[in-house]
Formats: C-alpha cells, sequence, structure tokens
C-alpha cells in the first residue's frame, strides 16, 4: 500500500488521511501521546509526503488532537498545570531550535532518526 | 527541576525535528523528574504539547511544509479516533496493547528505513544540491 507518486488520487487521498487521523486518535486515546509516531510515517509510506512535509502537517494535526485530549483530561482534573509549563515553555524555545535545524539536515537523516524514535519509543511502551 | 528544564529542551528539539509532540520525553520526564504518576504524567504532557505544536507549526508553514487541508481533515477525525481509543483502553489488556503497539511501531520504523536507503536523492542536505546536481538517480517507481 505504498504511494509512490506524490499526489493521489483524490478520494483515496481522503480516506488514507481519514484512517490517518482516526488512528493517531486511537493511538493518542489509548497511551497518552500526540499522535506523531503515527501521522508521520504514514504520510511518508502512504502518500508519498517527503518528510519535511510530513512531520509540518503532523504538528499542525496535533494541536487538534492535543488540545481535545487535555481538555478531556484536565475535566477529570488529571493535568498538572505548573508542571506542564514547566516542561512546555522550555520545549517552545526547543521547537524553534529543532524547525530550524531540520530545514538544513538531509531528508533521509529525518526519516533515519525518526526510525531510532520509534524504535525507542517501542521500548518505552513496553517497559512503562 | 533544572533536569525536568533540560528534557523540556530536548522534547522540544526532537518535536521539532521530527514533527511528533514531544509526548515520548515529556511523559517520562514528568515521571522521573516530576515525580508524577504515569497517568498524570500523560495527562500533564499532553497540555505541554500544545504550545509546543502550535509553534513549530507556525515556523513549518513558514517554510511551506505544513499542509493544511490534510492536517485540518487528520486533526478534526482524530477527535473520533481518540474518544475510540479511551473505549478501547477500557475494553482491552493494556499489555497486549502495548505490545501489539510496540510489534508495529518497529515494523513501520523498518519501512521507513528501507525507503530512505531506497532514495538516494534523500542523502543530499538543502544546502548541498548544487554540488550533486548531476548525480544518476535511480527508478523508484517499482
Amino acid at each position: 500500500m505504498r504511494a509512490d507518486r506524490p499526489v493521489a488520487p483524490s478520494a483515496n487521498r481522503a480516506l488514507k488521511l481519514g484512517v490517518i487521523g482516526t488512528a493517531a486518535g486511537v493511538f493518542s486515546g489509548l497511551f497518552g501521546v500526540g499522535g506523531g509516531s503515527v501521522i508521520v510515517p504514514l504520510l511518508v509510506l502512504w502518500l508519498g509526503y517527503g518528510p519535511r512535509e510530513a512531520t509540518g502537517t503532523s504538528l499542525a494535526a496535533i494541536v487538534f488532537i492535543a488540545a481535545f485530549a487535555a481538555a478531556t483530561q484536565g475535566a477529570y482534573g488529571n493535568v498538572h498545570v505548573l508542571d506542564a509549563l514547566l516542561v512546555g515553555v522550555p520545549a517552545v524555545g526547543g521547537v524553534l531550535l529543532g524547525t530550524w535545524l531540520q530545514q538544513r539536515m538531509a531528508t533521509r537523516s529525518i526519516s533515519l532518526l525518526f526510525a531510532a524514535v520509534l524504535v525507542a519509543s517501542a521500548v518505552e511502551l513496553l517497559v512503562r | 527541576m533544572i533536569a525536568a528544564i533540560a528534557i523540556g529542551v530536548c522534547a522540544g528539539v526532537v518535536a521539532g525535528l521530527l514533527g511528533v509532540g514531544g509526548g515520548v520525553l515529556f511523559v517520562p520526564g514528568l515521571v522521573i523528574f516530576l515525580g508524577l504518576g504515569q497517568h498524570q504524567a500523560e495527562a500533564t504532557s499532553l497540555l505541554a504539547i500544545i504550545p509546543v505544536a502550535i509553534v513549530g507549526t507556525y515556523k513549518q508553514d513558514g517554510y511551506g511544509n505544513v499542509r493544511r487541508h490534510d492536517a485540518l481533515l487528520m486533526g478534526l477525525l482524530s477527535i473520533a479516533g481518540a474518544a475510540a481509543g479511551v473505549a478501547l483502553a477500557n475494553a482491552l489488556s493494556g499489555t497486549v496493547l502495548r505490545v501489539g503497539f510496540a510489534a508495529l511501531m518497529v515494523l513501520v520504523a523498518l519501512q521507513l528505513v528501507r525507503k530512505a536507503l531506497d532514495d538516494p536523492e534523500s542523502a543530499d542536505s538543502p544546502r548541498r544540491e548544487v554540488s550533486r546536481e548531476n548525480r544518476p538517480t535511480r527508478d523508484d517507481s517499482a
């Protein structure tokens, strides 16, 4: 099911995007993560996205997922706002550096690094 | 606290580089350095992800890397998916789910590596394109 052309036919494309979005949401609901580890590889492998477009578009989709999920968890009283700020504010500085750096990397390096983080995430999932 | 800030910066860099929210580092960071339980850490991580994803999207959009309609479609459908995920989490065995997803992630990682190594142009960094202009390219339409 790999898309080798950059632009797939539009109905097929919308269907795949729907599947990716739903899968990312399920993953997020199950394991409390943003879903980027689902979205990025599927955009690359199914829809022929370049790694830079996949990561940029993934971040935009994550805004929706995280906002919805954080609101739901907040209603249950599970969110520690000060702790979120303590890690989240420095992370905003980090994301500026990360996006800047990414534009200067070979796309192969981005993919290989992503694969490494996926394997690390799999290990984390097993040991938690 | 310094460690928590440092892990925040690292999570942001990973988010910018790889287009993930940063939860993969936020969650263990919140557990280890700020003493939250796993469940609270996951919930708190989701809030921390929001500003990271917004700023990252804004920067990537400036580079022309955001396909807005695709993101909107995935984002809206993922909300339905998330509700289903929460229901599934309550209905199924946690261990089976985690082992299943971990195996799936390793398979996807292998596919990504194969695709990256199959594409000779992917080794070119944007700044070095000119010097490699005349390299032969392989037909990868198979």
